[in-house]
């Protein structure tokens, strides 16, 4: 099948304004016979049930949660962008587009990040209207920080729970339409397939995750927003049941899978402490804007650190090298998330590291305490303030912008980072790649339809920071309302999906056998024994540095792992009650295919490329050495894999990528 | 460090449940509480028996998902964190940790540590929203100034995650805190004007009607809160609730 992007023709600021003038609507007496099933209700999936029901759809609404309030986007601390320009620093939603489009390596599709850019200034009218209290100036006027890989101020934030509260803000109008009976709201419940009909997307095969029931749901239309997979790594910033099950499925079910290999590590988590840990803490972005990334100059001071016979605030600003600053004088601190995760590790890799796992290294606010003390004891009329009076005035500032973020480090780590140092290294954070998509948000099984995370479509190769909750909510509450209308209105006079078919008979044989196979297997290995091994696989062959020769060992090693999960897995308990260790079981078995389709995925990638570093490409001499290299004339194109079985049997199909608005360059943040 | 852990154990919500004893060894002081029970359970799935049932998600505190009763506190000994942020370094080796559920009427034993929590749900749906339409026609979002003081004061309120920790302290089992963080959210703003005497009133009537009991202002509540959800909500709610049966 040839993939068709179905974008619209015309230029590209009038390609969505057209587009919506000339969709097919369904009036709103039709709506009440359309049913449509979203799972997953996190910003994309909670912003999508709430607009769907309120335009008069049915909607049902899945979440293995036991509430809409719990998905994962609840964890997003620093802000989220909008093209507003409140602060009259030049921002513009071609600027947005722009800065996402490189940010992002280029390798994005123009139209579809257009589009959100241009619908990111009514995101923020939205939640305002909705009760979201956004951080405000003096004036009452909302205020603004800074994240990498931009050179304005437009990102909106709520202290560092920006993503709570605009969840809380989609569950709000999730739960006025649940009151209406317009959202019927299955929580604790799993997707483990989607049925087709006719070559249509007509509904899902559910467990209840209380009883173990296994359930059919029909619909005309399914959404999928079931966030990202960045859980193969086994120890990532998701949540402990963030997974790639329904995504995996509808792939299995002939949804192509596009750039798996596109994943972002982020620069700023807690470090690991132990085997034992189950999974790591961001530390936001927007600590960037304050805090000053070093390692020291010295190897004498790092073994002295190490050792414990020197404390990092013992070093003189002379023996310490801020590294971003001295590479990236542009940008600094604020440069991508991939420039600076790499940096690190390269840092890091050179014995630089400051912690005993030799894996971590320093983000230090004191330059930003003194100054903004210095700044308050002037607005206070203080002269001549003693030092500790200028830190002290300083903190409560630090404090009132990310004071849940120091609260959580110092629970984690035990140690005070108004005093001293963070410590911090890259973890994974976010997967760009995901399910393909056409320009109406559709797979490529018609009538399914995924959002937010869980799709390719924006970020390219790399997502700059506060972009992710703009596109989920985006695609949640401005575009697929419309587009899913569209396909819609064909199906105003097919009335009720029943589900006493074969092709739901089926469906849910296939689930339940599986069900019974996991149970019945009777292993002599835990569910965490196999996740634990994929993920180090993963980490150390197709982490921050990727090469061919460690991307064929992972193919054939993750194949390995996962032939002996199938016989050696055990999960105790039964199928007809809660079991956690089941719901793992089915989520890891999606793991291990979805990994060994990612590291093929990076090996046909011979291009260094936003998140995705392959050793064999990088610049050589001049002022760019030893930076990524990316290959825009053989690689600028989506890979879409279509399953075939055996995750090393997937077929490659291309989306070439066409930049007409933006001169293809090579991304330089020095 | 090596402890002994006594855990609610109850196969489902019609199961009777007991207290049952398990020794776990070697436990690192780094450790998450959570982490630590992940090596019971690893240690009981590897010797053929049920692990323990218990909520948890992002594990980073702001979910609410995990609930966990330690030795008579909700979220255990620790102020300010949720159970899975409460490291084992607020525990002593050879020390004895007992391990309940939240327990209150409103929130029934699904199994084991996992409490059935919809009760709070339904209150939101009663009331817990603005009545806008998320078509994107709405007005500028600096078209109303709201001063700082208002918002911050607000998001205090809105962080709230809808734990039930309050519930769970609570010896009337009332969540006032919870619904009057809501309450207040909304009464604080401008946005929320509008509809503020049919939200107090409906939330709080869902809320009795779910069983909850009544605030006798013990003040527990705001002290086993892991996000220090403060007192005042609760007064504000009163006042939201008097205000709305005199208009």
């Amino acid at each position: 099948m040839a993939l068709d992007s179905k974008v619209p023709k015309g230029p590209i600021k009038d390609k969505w304004t057209d587009y919506k003038n000339h969709i097919d609507l369904v009036n709103p007496a039709n709506k009440r016979h359309i049913d449509i099933i979203v799972v997953g209700t996190g910003l994309a999936g909670g912003s999508a049930a709430a607009t769907l029901a309120e335009l008069g759809y049915n909607v049902k609404a899945f979440a293995y949660q036991d509430s809409p309030r719990r998905a994962h986007s609840i964890a997003a601390q620093g802000g989220i962008n909008a093209a507003k320009n409140y602060q009259g620093d030049g921002d513009s939603t071609y600027r947005l587009f722009y800065d996402t489009v490189k940010g992002g390596d280029y390798r994005s599709r123009e139209a579809n990040v257009y589009r959100l850019a241009e619908v990111s200034a009514n995101i923020i009218d939205q939640c305002v209207a909705q009760g979201v209290p956004f951080a405000r100036d003096y004036g009452g006027l909302l205020d603004n920080r800074s994240f990498g890989g931009v050179l304005v101020s437009r990102t909106f934030y709520a202290k560092g729970q920006t993503g709570q509260q605009l969840l809380l803000g989609a569950y709000s109008a999730m739960n006025r339409q649940i009151a209406r009976g317009k959202i019927e709201m299955f929580n604790r419940h799993e997707m483990l397939d989607v049925v087709k009909v006719d070559g249509k997307a007509r509904g899902i095969i559910a467990r209840n995750l209380i009883t173990g029931e296994i359930e059919r749901h029909s619909a005309h239309a399914v959404v999928v927003a079931s966030g990202g997979y960045g859980n193969v790594y086994f120890l990532s910033t998701n949540a402990m049941g963030s997974n790639a099950t329904a995504a995996w499925k509808i792939h299995k079910k002939g949804a192509y899978f596009a750039n798996p290999c596109y994943t972002q590590i982020h620069p700023t988590c807690i470090p690991r402490s132990g085997d034992y840990q189950s999974k790591l803490t961001l530390m936001s972005e927007s600590l960037r804007n304050d805090g000053r990334i070093w390692v020291p100059k010295n190897m004498d001071d790092v073994m002295a650190i190490r050792e414990g016979r020197k404390k990092p605030t013992d070093l003189s600003e002379e023996e310490r090298d801020y590294y971003l600053e001295r590479r990236y004088p542009a940008f600094g601190n604020l440069v991508p998330r991939d420039v600076a995760s790499r940096a690190a590790k390269e840092r890091c890799d050179e014995g630089y590291g400051v912690n005993a796992t030799g894996e971590a290294v320093y983000l230090d606010f004191k330059s930003a305490i003194t100054r903004y003390g210095k700044e308050q004891a002037k607005i206070h009329n203080i002269t001549n303030p003693s030092e500790e009076k200028v830190y002290e005035l300083g903190q409560a500032i630090v404090e009132a912008k990310y004071g849940n973020l120091f609260q959580m480090y110092e629970k984690i780590v035990d140690e005070n980072p108004y005093k001293t140092p963070m410590m911090i290294y890259p973890a994974t954070h976010y997967t760009m790649g995901g399910v393909w998509v056409d320009y109406n948000l559709m797979t490529t099984i018609p009538g399914c339809y995924c959002i937010g995370e869980a799709n390719f479509s924006d970020h390219g190769a790399n997502r700059l920071g506060a972009s992710a909750l703009m596109q989920g909510l985006a695609d949640g509450y401005f575009v697929l309302p419309y587009t899913i209308g569209d396909y819609l209105s064909d199906d105003i006079r097919t009335g009720k999906i029943p589900t006493d078919t074969k092709e739901f008979d089926e469906a849910e044989k296939e689930v339940k056998d599986r069900v019974d196979f996991f149970i019945n297997n009777k292993g002599t290995k835990s569910v965490d024994y196999f996740h634990k091994r994929l993920g180090k696989v993963m980490w150390d062959k197709v982490g921050m540095a990727r090469n061919e020769k460690g991307l064929k060992e992972a193919m054939a090693e993750i194949k390995a792992i996962r032939e002996e999960f199938w016989k050696e897995v055990k999960v105790p308990g039964n199928a007809n009650e809660m079991n956690p260790e089941l719901e793992k079981a089915g989520r890891v078995a999606d793991f291990l295919e979805l990994g060994e389709l990612f590291a093929k995925d990076a090996l046909v990638r011979e291009e260094s490329c936003g998140g995705h570093f392959r050793e064999e490409s990088v610049e050589l001499d001049g002022e760019q050495k030893g930076e990524a290299k990316r290959n825009d004339k053989d690689f600028a194109f989506v890979s879409a894999w279509e399953y075939k079985g055996e995750p090393a049997d997937a077929v490659l199909h291309k989306e070439e990528l066409e930049f007409k608005d933006i001169e293809l360059k090579q991304r330089s943040y020095k | 460090m090596n402890l002994t852990l006594k855990i609610w154990r109850q196969k489902d919500s019609n199961a009777k449940g007991q207290m049952v004893d398990y020794k776990v060894t070697d436990i690192s002081e780094h450790m998450s509480f959570l982490e630590m029970m992940d090596v019971l359970n690893e240690q009981l799935v590897n010797t053929g028996e049920e692990p323990v049932a218990f909520d948890h998600d992002c594990r980073e505190g702001i979910c609410g998902m995990c609930s966990m009763y330690i030795n008579g506190e909700a979220h255990g000994p620790d102020r300010g964190v949720t159970t899975c942020q409460l490291h084992m370094r607020m525990f002593k080796d050879g020390d004895t940790i007992t391990i309940e559920p939240f327990r209150a009427a409103a929130f029934p034993v699904i199994k084991d540590l996992i409490v059935d929590r919809m009760a709070f749900e339904r209150i939101q749906q009663a009331g817990g929203y603005i009545s806008v339409n998320t078509s994107g026609n709405t007005q500028d979002a600096n078209a109303i100034p709201i001063s700082k003081h208002a918002a911050d004061e607000a998001m205090d309120a809105a962080t709230c995650i809808g734990c039930g920790a309050c519930v769970a302290t609570c010896k009337n089992s009332s969540a006032m805190l919870f619904v009057g963080a809501k309450v207040s959210q909304y009464a604080l703003l401008p946005q929320g004007q509008v509809e503020a005497a049919d939200r107090v009133r409906n939330m709080v009537a869902q809320m009795d009607l779910e069983g909850f009991g009544n605030c006798t202002n013990t003040g527990a509540c705001e002290i086993e809160c892991p996000k220090g959800i403060s007192l005042e909500n609760i007064a504000r709610m009163n006042r939201e609730l008097m205000k709305a049966s005199i208009s």
